[in-house]
C-alpha cells in the first residue's frame, strides 16, 4: 500500500506540534466566521492570508491554517442556519429548510449534534476520497466540457419543486424569478450589459451573498418588527447536542448518500458546494418520498445538505490540487496562495511536493476529529446566544449583516442591493412564497447559463451537442426519471388517504 | 495668566501636526500608502497589488504598510470609476492593471478613456501562449492557422477572456497575420472559461481544439507534459525553463501578446507627485527582491514607466480598438 506509506508520513508533518496548533486555531476562527452571516469561506481564507504571510509559514503550515478554516467555515455555516433561519453562507442554505424548524421545537440542540456529526461524515468521506481516488477522478471530471454541465444545472432544476413543502407551483415562480434576476450583468457570451442601468456596479451580477444576507437576514428582522409580541424564550430551548449525535446513527444511510453526492458535486470544478448540498437535499426528499416530513423539520432534512456540503468542501481540493483548477472562490483563493509561494499545482503536484500534500491530506483528517470535538462546547454557547431576547438579538443580526456585507466588496451599493432583497423576502414571506428557491435561481442559474453559450459556441450554434454525450444523456435521463416519479407520486397522493 | 489644560491640548495637537506636517514633507510627496485590486481576493489585479504593496513597505519606500483595497465590479470599471470621480488627485493611491484593463477601455466599457487617468508604469509581464493538447492532430502553429485558414469555423478555440477580450484578440491576430481575411475573422469559434487553467483542462478532456492565453497561468501543464505548446508570443525566446518554446515571431509570424501588470493613479495627481511616484515604482522594480517575486509567479520583469508607459498604453489602446473594430466587437 503506497498510499498508506505516503498517508503515514503526511501524518508525521501534520502531528508536528506547530501545524497542530495552527489546525486548532484554524478550526476555531473557521466556525466563528461561518456562523456569522455573509461571512463564509471566502471571507475567512481571505481574512487569513495576510496572517500566514506575517508568521512567515511555511507553504505546508501555511495551508493547514487555511485549509482548516476553509472546513471550519463549513461546519460553522449551520449554526446560525439553525439557531436562526439565516445561513451562515451559500451552502448552509438547505439547512434552514428543516434546522430552523427542529430549532422551534425545541430541538435545535439535536439538530447541531447531528449537523456537526453528519458534517463530519461528508467531510471525512471527501479527504478519503481525496486520499484513494484524486488522480482517477481528475479523468472523471475533464470528460464533464460545458453540455454536460449544462446537464448537471437541468438536473437541479428539474427537482426543484421539491426544495420546499409548500406549493410546488410558488416554488417554481420562485426559481424563475431567481433566474430572471440572475440575468442582470454582463451578458457571459458577447460581454454586452444587461439590466444594469447604468450602474458598473451590477455588471458582474448581483452579489450572491448581499441577496443572500436580505432575503434571509434583512426580511427576518423586518418580520420581526411588525410582531413586536412574539415570545421568545422558552420555545426556544435548544437542549443538548449528544441525542442528536447518537441520532446520527438512525440517519446513516441519509448521510451516506449525501456524502456521495456531495462529494461528486464538488470533484465537478464547475458545479460545487451549493449544488452539492442542494442536490443531496431535494434527492433525500424524493427517495425517501412519504417516510419523510420534510420542511417540517426532519432531522433527515438536516442531515443530507450538511453531510453533502462538507463532502463537497472536501471534493473540490481534488481538481485545485491535482489540475490548478478552482471550483469555488475559496479554492480559488488557496490556488492563488499556492503559486504565490512558489507551489504550482497540477499534474505533478503529487509527485513533487508529498509532503505538502499528504501533510494537507493528514491535517484534513485530524482537523475533522477536532471540529466535532470543538462543536461538542459550542453547542452550549450557541445555546445562550438563543435565549438572548430578540430585542437584542435582531440588532446583532442587523449589524452583523450590514459589517458582512460591506466587507465584501467594501462597497456601499451591496448594502442597497441587501436592503433591496430584504424587502423582496419579507414580501415573499407574505405572499407564502420560499426564498430558497430565488436563491438557487440566482445562484444556479448564471453558470447553467455560461455553459449553455459555451456549449452552442462549441457546435457553432448546432443544439443537439446538448445531447452528444453519454454523460449529459444518462443526466438527463436520470432527471426525467425523477420528474415522472415526482408525478406519480402526486397521483398516488391523491388516491389513498391520508394516514396521519 | 492662567492657562487651560483646554489650550494646553490646542498647543500641543498644534505642534504634534507641525511635527507630523514636518517629518511626512521630506523631498518627497505623499507616500503611496493604499493600493486598489479592481476584483476579488486572489486574482492577477490582487496579487499586484499584495506583492508591489507588500515589497514597497519592506524596502521601506514608504513609511507604513500599503492598505490593500478590493473593489470588484465591471473588469475594472467600478475601481476606475470610483478613482475618476472621487479620488481624482489622490496622490496614496495606486490602481492595479493590466492589458485586460486597456482592452476594457479601447471597447468603451469604462466611464472614460486612456486619459481619464495618469499611467504610472509597468513592472512585469506575463506572455501570450497558444497550446494544443499533447494528442492533438495539429503539430505545429503552422498546422493550426492553415486549417483556420480554410475553414474558420473548423477550429474551436478557449482562453480566460471573453470575445474581445484580450486572449481572443491574440490569438486573431495570429490568423490575421497568416492571412485570414478581416471579413471572415469573426467566424472563427471561441469559448470563454474561468481561466487559463479550466480552459486547458477543457481543452484535455477534447471539448474545444486550442487554447490561447497566459503562460503563467498554465506553466505546470506545460511542465508536466500534457500539452504542445505551439507558440509563445514573445519578442525573443524567454528566460530558462521555457527557453525552447518556440516564438511566433520565429515561425514567420510577427505578433507579439504580452500580459503586462503595473499601475495607474487619478487624472488630477499634480505632475511632481505623478514623478515621485513613478521613482517610487521604479525604485521597486530596480530591486533584486522584485525580480524574484516576478519570477516566481511567472512574470518576466519589465519595466516602462512615466512619459514612454502613458504612450505605451495609448498604443496598445489604439490597437486593441482597430481588431475590435474588424471583429464587430464594437461598431
Amino acid at each position: 500500500m503506497e498510499i498508506l506509506g505516503f498517508l503515514l508520513h503526511g501524518f508525521a508533518v501534520a502531528l508536528e506540534p506547530q501545524n497542530l496548533l495552527l489546525a486548532l486555531i484554524g478550526c476555531a476562527v473557521g466556525t466563528l466566521i461561518g456562523a456569522l452571516p455573509g461571512l463564509g469561506p471566502v471571507n475567512g481564507v481571505a481574512l487569513l492570508i495576510p496572517l500566514a504571510f506575517n508568521f512567515g509559514l511555511s507553504p505546508t503550515a501555511a495551508l493547514i491554517l487555511l485549509v482548516s478554516v476553509y472546513y471550519g467555515t463549513m461546519y460553522g455555516g449551520r449554526i446560525s442556519s439553525i439557531v436562526l433561519n439565516i445561513p451562515g453562507d451559500e451552502p448552509a442554505m438547505m439547512t434552514t429548510l428543516d434546522g430552523y424548524p427542529m430549532a422551534l421545537k425545541g430541538r435545535g440542540g439535536e439538530a447541531l449534534g447531528l449537523s456537526a456529526v453528519a458534517s463530519f461524515v461528508g467531510a471525512t468521506v471527501a479527504t478519503i476520497g481525496l486520499t484513494l481516488f484524486a488522480p482517477l477522478l481528475v479523468g472523471f471530471a475533464i470528460r464533464f466540457g460545458p453540455a454536460e454541465y449544462f446537464a448537471l444545472f437541468m438536473l437541479a432544476f428539474a427537482t426543484i419543486g421539491g426544495v420546499t413543502s409548500g406549493s410546488f407551483t410558488k416554488s417554481l415562480l420562485a426559481a424563475c424569478l431567481g433566474l430572471l434576476l440572475g440575468t442582470v450583468g454582463l451578458d457571459p457570451a458577447s460581454g454586452v450589459s444587461r439590466y444594469t442601468f447604468g450602474w458598473y456596479e451590477l455588471y458582474d451580477g448581483i452579489d450572491f451573498i448581499a441577496a443572500l444576507v436580505g432575503l434571509f437576514a434583512i426580511s427576518e428582522c423586518l418580520l420581526f418588527l411588525e410582531d413586536r409580541h412574539q415570545t421568545t424564550g422558552a420555545s426556544r430551548e435548544l437542549g443538548s447536542a449528544i441525542p442528536g449525535m447518537r441520532r446520527a446513527g438512525a440517519c446513516k444511510a441519509t448521510i451516506a448518500r449525501g456524502s456521495l453526492i456531495g462529494f461528486i458535486a464538488g470533484v465537478l470544478p464547475g458545479a460545487g458546494a451549493s449544488l452539492g448540498s442542494f442536490l443531496s437535499y431535494t434527492l433525500e426528499k424524493r427517495w425517501l418520498g412519504r417516510q419523510g416530513d420534510f420542511g417540517n423539520g426532519d432531522p433527515r432534512g438536516v442531515a443530507a445538505p450538511e453531510a453533502g456540503n462538507n463532502a463537497a468542501a472536501g471534493g473540490a481540493l481534488i481538481p485545485m490540487l491535482s489540475l490548478g483548477i478552482p471550483g469555488s472562490g475559496t479554492t480559488a483563493i488557496l490556488l492563488a496562495l499556492l503559486l504565490s509561494m512558489n507551489i504550482t499545482p497540477g499534474p505533478l503536484l503529487f509527485d513533487q511536493q508529498p509532503d505538502m500534500v499528504w501533510g494537507l491530506v493528514a491535517a484534513l483528517f485530524i482537523g475533522n476529529v477536532m471540529l466535532l470535538v470543538l462543536n461538542v462546547p459550542l453547542v452550549g454557547l450557541f445555546a445562550r446566544v438563543l435565549r438572548a431576547p430578540s430585542w437584542l438579538l435582531m440588532p446583532v443580526v442587523i449589524l452583523v449583516a450590514f459589517v458582512g456585507v460591506y466587507s465584501l466588496n467594501n462597497s456601499p451599493f451591496d448594502l442597497y442591493v441587501m436592503l433591496a432583497f430584504g424587502v423582496l423576502g419579507y414580501g415573499l414571506r407574505k405572499l407564502h412564497m420560499p426564498a430558497v428557491p430565488v436563491v438557487l435561481g440566482l445562484l444556479l442559474g448564471g453558470e447553467m447559463e455560461f455553459n449553455l453559450r459555451r456549449a452552442l459556441a462549441i457546435s457553432g450554434g448546432d443544439w443537439s451537442i446538448l445531447v452528444g454525450s453519454g454523460i449529459s444523456v444518462g443526466i438527463y435521463a436520470f432527471a426525467a426519471t425523477l420528474m415522472v416519479a415526482g408525478l406519480v407520486y402526486a397521483w398516488w397522493i391523491r388516491r389513498t388517504p391520508e394516514a396521519g | 495668566m492662567a492657562i487651560s489644560p483646554r489650550s494646553l491640548h490646542t498647543v500641543a495637537a498644534a505642534a504634534l501636526l507641525g511635527l507630523g506636517l514636518s517629518v511626512s514633507t521630506p523631498s518627497q510627496a505623499l507616500p503611496i500608502s493604499e493600493c486598489i485590486a479592481p476584483a476579488d481576493p486572489g486574482g492577477g489585479w490582487d496579487f499586484t497589488c499584495r506583492s508591489v504593496g507588500k515589497l514597497l513597505y519592506d524596502l521601506d519606500l514608504v513609511d507604513n504598510p500599503v492598505k490593500v483595497v478590493n473593489m470588484p465590479g465591471g473588469v475594472g470599471a467600478v475601481a476606475f470609476s470610483n478613482v475618476a470621480g472621487k479620488r481624482a488627485d489622490d496622490s496614496d493611491l495606486i490602481v492595479a492593471t493590466s492589458t485586460v484593463g486597456i482592452t476594457q477601455i479601447a471597447q468603451g466599457r469604462y466611464p472614460g478613456g486612456v486619459d481619464t487617468m495618469r499611467w504610472l508604469g509597468m513592472l512585469g509581464t506575463d506572455v501570450g501562449v497558444v497550446l494544443v493538447d499533447d494528442d492533438s492532430p495539429y503539430q505545429s502553429l503552422d498546422g493550426l492557422l492553415e486549417a483556420m485558414v480554410d475553414d474558420p469555423s473548423s477550429v474551436v478555440m478557449a482562453g480566460s477572456s471573453g470575445v474581445g477580450g484580450w486572449d481572443h484578440i491574440r490569438a486573431l491576430m495570429l490568423a490575421e497575420a497568416a492571412g485570414l481575411p478581416d471579413d471572415q475573422i469573426g467566424s472563427v469559434r471561441w469559448v470563454q472559461f474561468d481561466g487559463g487553467g479550466p480552459a486547458v483542462t477543457q481543452m484535455m478532456g477534447g471539448h474545444v481544439d486550442a487554447v490561447s492565453t497566459d503562460l503563467g497561468e498554465i506553466a505546470g501543464f506545460i511542465k508536466s507534459g500534457d500539452v504542445r505548446v505551439l507558440a509563445v508570443l514573445a519578442d525573443k525566446p524567454l528566460a530558462p525553463p521555457f527557453e525552447d518554446l518556440p516564438t511566433a515571431v520565429s515561425q514567420g509570424y510577427d505578433v507579439t501578446g504580452y500580459n503586462w501588470r503595473g499601475f495607474y493613479t487619478g487624472g488630477e495627481v499634480s505632475d511632481a507627485d505623478y514623478r515621485s511616484m513613478v521613482d517610487t515604482l521604479k525604485t521597486l522594480y530596480d530591486s533584486p527582491e522584485w525580480k524574484q517575486v516576478a519570477e516566481r509567479n511567472g512574470l518576466v520583469p519589465l519595466w516602462r514607466g512615466g512619459d514612454e508607459f502613458n504612450a505605451f498604453v495609448r498604443d496598445t489602446a489604439d490597437k486593441v480598438e482597430s481588431i475590435s473594430r474588424e471583429i464587430g466587437v464594437i461598431q
